[in-house]
């Protein structure tokens, strides 16, 4: 079969795709009476413009990385992890307690124990499904889907009955001492002199995400357990004649996506909020969905694919600023790129091969 | 060539109105969105009705999720809209720490109390008014039974369904109070078909009167409730016109005079907490054409003779969020 | 003569079923197809031989549409016929049996045989018309299948049939069969020919792409040989020889009969003792006891689906097992998390399944990283502790290809890109390497080119001369007969006896296969 240049499957199918999306996209917008060219400005404006703009797209973008890359290992092991919602949530939970009971001296060290916390959370949640699937076999994506709403009611219960401060009746933790707040963005770039904005959120997280997008990198492609997950996710048979244990590696692939979505936390609730809010995860476990499916399961086109759904969410938030174009359009605007861009290349990939072959066959 | 003039038309345009923001008042509706015929409704019918009167334009903008709160703040403030209005507790931990950036912008919050010196805090006492939809509830149920809707399980919620509580015992101290809550996460807040759902499972237990205090998801309760041919109680703003003669009630919190009041200060806006009760017209029972059919003349009685104990001090309507109990009902 | 005219470039009006005139395809840097010439006489079978790789299933491919060629014409009675896609194949009359069979598991072969060719708005009445047909064509030509039987309930041999009928029922004139013995038993492939005799009786045109020398010695009126995308001759079968067509496809002198030394067998190395393999309720192994020694090659005779596959994987570590089996004196387990490829492989075996594709191989993987498969933890491929020594897995994988003469020798080359002679290659290099003290084998040449076969039989045969033991499964009664040094026949999931390849006959094997112990025949 003729297969597209690596390229050209890369480059040219998310292009293709992305360029359709943003066509519908200006039909709608037209159709509501708004100018499209104007919307897309906005959007580029707002979440690439300025270095504030950017902040808040690399925020957005940070929780995606995490989630994308949590989906893309377990996706790897052939494991459809829809979880990432509720991992995340309980990884808040750790980062929050981590964050609130331990008296930090330093911001840096309250990192290291978030980052544990958050994980160990994360991945706890991710093991109940595995090994239900790997001994009862119970799917996965059944069992991680109910977890996500026992994860909202653990939440809402923790919070209300547990972490509320008294007196306050939102359901949200007290705030964190100044202490464990971590680094924005724009105070590490101004140690090397580059101007960066700190008005938003983005912090430190965002360079522990890519960090961590080639540590997925080597793991999958260099080390042993990697090695494993692959191959039992293509094959799972022949995972067993070469002696790959079925029922660790589902529980190893899902501890690993798990406590990556738990890490999501770091960013979201340590570095942003700085307290936790109920459903402080807000979609980013499932958007981590589309965004590994964007990245074709690889975690540099994942940092990639996610920095194109910060920029549909900062440009949302602009839009809905800059624009009277209501929510729920702009809502639907984001479902059409993800539509096009997450669920849809083989539309594009088939046509192209097409193309491809033809010109090849000249 | 022609787009990159289009484009920088788009952007010269955009720059131009950041320009004629300058000094609007602006509102900040929560999650539920402006049209959820409740809460933010009623916030948006306050500006509304301020525009109307002075002519004025506002900005208005619905948030999409959390980490917006902040960043739509200091967008608000840099534009120099004055004052800011937001609907919601949620905003207040966010406020908080904004409010000391901008000291020269004005912010009123509702439901909140945010303790800041350019900040107005306006919290309103939702426990009396519950308690007298409760008076009303408990009077007119046959079957001594009664029931309570929430939206997303919070404190906040409890305190409504605790007053309304309170106020059924009041008058039938053995009727039976259900108190339901649709759910434990946001979507709670909009979700008509599970609010319906509830409001039938009620019913099923003998339940004829349903006080939805629920957002969004109050709609399905009236809703179910007119087709079960029991009655209903609104909340937040007068729900009593959406089934004329079968909602017996609707706990109005005056949400719309508080955006009002506050557009109206402008950037004069008086700092401070205000207490929205009873007594100051900030919370009632909707009494109107739509519901006169269904209020006897001794239910007036009792709520009158309730609410003059309310402001009087003589009665004490128990608030949940004072210490999280309840003495009427468990929720 | 008369083979230089069917390879000639004529365009006299002969009456040929089918002609193909310089056809040539390539895909990016490799040419599948060079100039093709071949001409095909009507109601004749002819058979395309070559090894894997050569061309034979593109150039079958461009015939029926699936690919379209870069040059050359295809000429259908007389006709030049453009075939963009398989559709207008079949309207031209070419029917196609695939090695993987286009089937519809959960359908009768009614409904199988006229999906995509319902002749009406309403479906009852292309059934009933159908109906009458496919049980006059089964009829005619003994194909012997049941119009309601469903597809998952036939043999391999019954749902080829079926492809058969499809074709025959949309009235293919030239039936083109890819490799159709690959997946047979001995009795079906038979069955299979006495078919194809039929058709061809009945002035139907038969295509036979094959690499196997016996089928198309005993079959084939004419044979084209294929090598490396080019035709190399067209010849009367009647008019050569095994040898001389293997010389032709390998293009060097090739050994048919392999070549070894009487077995010297030393001490025991397996012992397997009351072995019972257990799925999905039913015992698929009863019971199975045997012995291997040192430098010996056990061959284990039997029709597919007799048990092989669980002795296999029960030794392999895949299957849970009962019984016991002992190797080098130590007890290996038979079931829970320690019985796996992995312990099997510290306790000295190695194993070629029996299917590379699912289990030999990781088909999405390179050809390095199949390399390391099931010997991923080897400690010459770590780093350190964390990392994989990918370098090292790459250095090994050159060397290994060197040696095993694997083609294309590109190590990033996914498995499933090479053809399935040097898939098996990898896999073998990858086993025999390791000099293991048991070599377990499954069907090694199965759908592997002669070369191929050649050059594992070697490797295997080699293994035992180095004092080592071969546990060797194959239905391929030739190859078991050939390279065993004792075989044990199997029938129902039981050895039926144990013979000397010196003394025993295909013959007295046959009966044992089928489950007759009685004479000891001649």
């Amino acid at each position: 079969m003729t297969k597209l240049p690596r390229w050209a499957d890369v480059v040219l199918v998310p292009l293709i795709c992305l360029v359709i999306a943003f066509v519908f996209c200006g039909i709608l917008i037209a159709a509501i009476g708004q100018s499209p060219l104007q919307a897309i400005w906005i959007m580029l404006e707002g979440s690439f413009g300025s270095t504030n703009g950017l902040g808040y797209t690399l925020f957005y973008a940070t929780n995606f990385i995490f989630t994308g890359l949590a989906v893309s290992i377990a996706f790897q092991a052939s494991l459809f992890n829809i979880g990432g919602e509720g991992q995340a949530t309980l990884g808040g939970l750790g980062v929050t307690l981590a964050c609130l009971m331990v008296p930090w001296p330093h911001w840096s060290l309250a990192l290291l124990g978030s980052i544990v916390a958050g994980a160990a959370f994360g991945a706890a949640w991710g093991f109940l499904p595995a090994w239900l699937q790997a001994k009862r076999g119970s799917h996965i994506v059944i069992t991680t889907m109910m977890f996500n709403f026992i994860a909202y009611a653990l939440m809402n219960y923790v919070l209300v009955n547990m972490l509320r401060p008294l007196g306050s009746m939102d359901p949200a933790s007290a705030r964190f001492d100044k202490v464990v707040n971590l680094p924005k963005l724009g105070d590490i770039l101004g140690l090397v002199g580059i101007p960066f904005s700190n008005k938003n959120p983005a912090n430190i997280s965002f360079l522990i995400a890519v960090a961590l997008a080639v540590g997925v990198w080597a793991l999958m492609w260099h080390t042993r357990l990697g090695y494993a997950l692959r191959a039992f996710g293509k094959q799972e048979k022949a995972a067993l004649y070469a002696g790959i244990d079925p029922v660790r590696i589902t529980i190893y692939a899902l501890l690993l996506s798990g406590g990556i979505s738990g890490l999501m936390a770091v960013n979201a609730v340590q570095g942003g909020a700085h307290r936790l809010v109920l459903n402080s995860v807000e979609g980013a476990g499932f958007i981590g969905i589309a965004v590994a499916l964007m990245g074709r399961n690889h975690p540099f086109g994942i940092v990639v694919a996610s920095i194109l759904f910060g920029f549909l969410y900062e440009g949302g938030s602009q839009l809905a600023m800059g624009t009277t174009i209501p929510r729920e359009v702009i809502t639907v605007l984001q479902a059409l790129v993800i539509l096009f861009t997450g669920a849809l290349p083989y539309m594009v990939q088939k046509p192209l091969e097409k193309l491809f072959a033809k010109r090849g066959g000249k | 060539m022609s787009l990159m003039k289009h484009l920088l038309g788009a952007s010269a345009a955009l720059a131009l109105s950041a320009v004629a923001a300058l000094a609007e008042p602006a509102i900040i509706y929560d999650l539920g969105g402006k049209n959820d015929k409740s809460f933010n409704e009623a916030a948006f019918n306050g500006a509304e009705k301020w525009a109307k009167e002075t002519g004025g334009t506002y900005k208005e903008l619905e948030m999409q999720n959390e980490a917006q709160r902040e960043q739509a703040l200091r967008q608000l403030a840099e534009a120099g809209a004055n004052p800011i209005v937001m609907t919601g507790f949620a905003f207040g931990d966010v406020l908080n720490t904004v409010a000391p950036d901008y000291p020269d912008t004005k912010f009123a919050i509702i439901d909140m109390v945010v303790d800041q010196p350019n900040v107005k805090s306006v919290v309103f006492t939702e426990e009396q008014g519950s308690y007298l939809a409760g008076v009303m509830a408990g009077m007119a149920s046959k079957t001594n039974t009664v029931g309570f809707i929430g939206g997303m399980d919070i404190p906040l919620i409890r305190r409504f369904g605790c007053g309304y509580a309170q106020g059924v015992k009041s008058v039938k101290p053995d009727a039976k109070v259900i108190l339901n809550m649709t759910g434990t996460d946001p979507s709670a807040w909009n979700n008509p078909v599970k609010g319906a759902e509830i409001a039938k499972s009620q019913q099923s237990q003998g339940a004829d009167v349903i006080y939805a205090a629920a957002g969004g998801t109050g709609v399905g309760v009236l809703q179910a409730a007119a087709d079960m041919n029991i009655l209903s109680i609104g909340v937040d703003s007068n729900q009593n016109y959406m089934h004329p003669g079968q909602v017996l009630t609707s706990m109005v919190k005056r949400v719309d005079n508080a955006v009002y009041e506050a557009f109206k200060e402008g950037a004069d806006l008086k700092p401070g907490v205000n207490v929205m009760d009873l007594k100051a017209g900030g919370v009632d029972v909707a009494m109107d054409d739509n519901n006169a059919k269904l209020v006897t003349a001794d239910m007036s009685a009792a709520v009158t003779a309730a609410a003059d104990k309310i402001k009087s001090g003589d009665l004490k309507v128990h608030d949940y969020m004072s210490d999280n109990t309840c003495p009427a009902g468990t929720f | 003569m008369a083979a230089q005219a069917l390879g000639g470039r004529q365009a006299t009006a002969a009456p040929y079923a089918i002609e193909l005139r310089g056809i040539s395809k390539s895909f990016g840097p490799v040419q599948a197809n060079r100039d093709i010439n071949i001409a095909v006489p009507r109601g004749t079978i002819h058979g395309i031989i070559g090894e894997n790789g050569a061309g034979k299933s593109t150039l079958m491919s461009i015939l029926y549409g699936f690919y379209k060629a870069d040059a050359g014409e295809i000429i259908i009675n007389g006709q030049p016929t453009a075939i963009p896609d398989s559709q207008s194949a079949i309207r031209a009359g070419i029917g196609m049996v695939f090695q993987h069979f286009k089937l519809v598991q959960n359908f009768t072969v009614l409904e199988n045989v006229i999906l995509g060719a319902e002749d009406g708005a309403l479906l009852q009445s292309s059934l009933v018309r159908a109906r009458a047909e496919l049980e006059a064509l089964s009829k005619e030509y003994d194909l012997d299948v049941h119009p309601d039987a469903v597809i998952e309930d036939l043999s391999v041999g019954h749902q080829q049939r079926v492809e058969i009928l499809k074709a025959l029922y949309r009235q293919a004139e030239i039936l083109i069969l890819d490799e159709p013995t690959g997946v047979l038993t001995p009795e079906e492939a038979d069955h299979l020919f006495r078919i194809l005799a039929g058709l061809k009786e009945k002035g139907r045109t038969i295509i036979l792409i094959t690499h196997k020398l016996r089928e198309i010695m005993e079959t084939t009126d004419n044979v084209s040989v294929m090598r490396r995308g080019t035709m190399v001759d067209t010849v009367r079968t009647s008019e050569t020889s095994p040898e001389a067509l293997a010389e032709l496809m390998v293009g060097r002198k090739v050994l048919l009969e392999v070549e070894k030394r009487p077995a010297t067998p030393g001490r025991e190395v397996l012992k397997v003792e009351n072995l019972t393999v257990r799925t999905e309720g039913v015992d698929r192994l009863k019971g199975v006891s045997f012995a291997i020694r040192a430098g010996e090659i056990l061959g284990i005779a039997g029709v597919a689906g007799n048990g092989q596959s669980q002795l296999l994987e029960a030794l392999g570590g895949i299957a849970a097992a009962s019984g016991r089996i002992t190797m080098n004196g130590v007890e290996l387990p038979l079931k829970g998390h320690k019985a796996n490829g992995q312990s099997r492989r510290a306790a000295g075996i190695a194993h070629v399944p029996e299917d590379r594709q699912t289990l030999g191989l990781i088909m999405d993987f390179t050809a390095w990283e199949n390399v390391g498969f099931g010997y991923h933890n080897a400690p010459e491929y770590q780093q350190n502790w964390l990392f994989m020594d990918n370098a090292a897995l790459k250095a090994d994988t050159v060397k290994k290809m060197a040696t095993f003469d694997v083609r294309p020798p590109i190590l990033t080359l996914a498995a499933k890109s090479f053809s399935g002679g040097n898939q098996q290659k990898i896999v073998v290099a990858r086993e025999i390497e390791r000099n293991p003290d048991l070599l377990l084998v499954g069907q090694p040449t199965r759908g592997v080119d002669i070369g191929a076969i050649e050059f594992i039989h070697k490797q295997i045969v080699a293994l035992r001369d180095a004092g080592k033991a071969v546990l060797l499964v194959s239905v391929e009664l030739d190859e078991i007969m050939s390279l065993s040094d004792r075989i044990l026949v199997m029938f129902d999931g039981k050895i039926m006896g144990e013979r000397d390849p010196e003394t025993t006959n295909e013959r007295e094997l046959g009966l044992l296969m089928a489950g007759m112990t009685e004479s000891k025949g001649a």
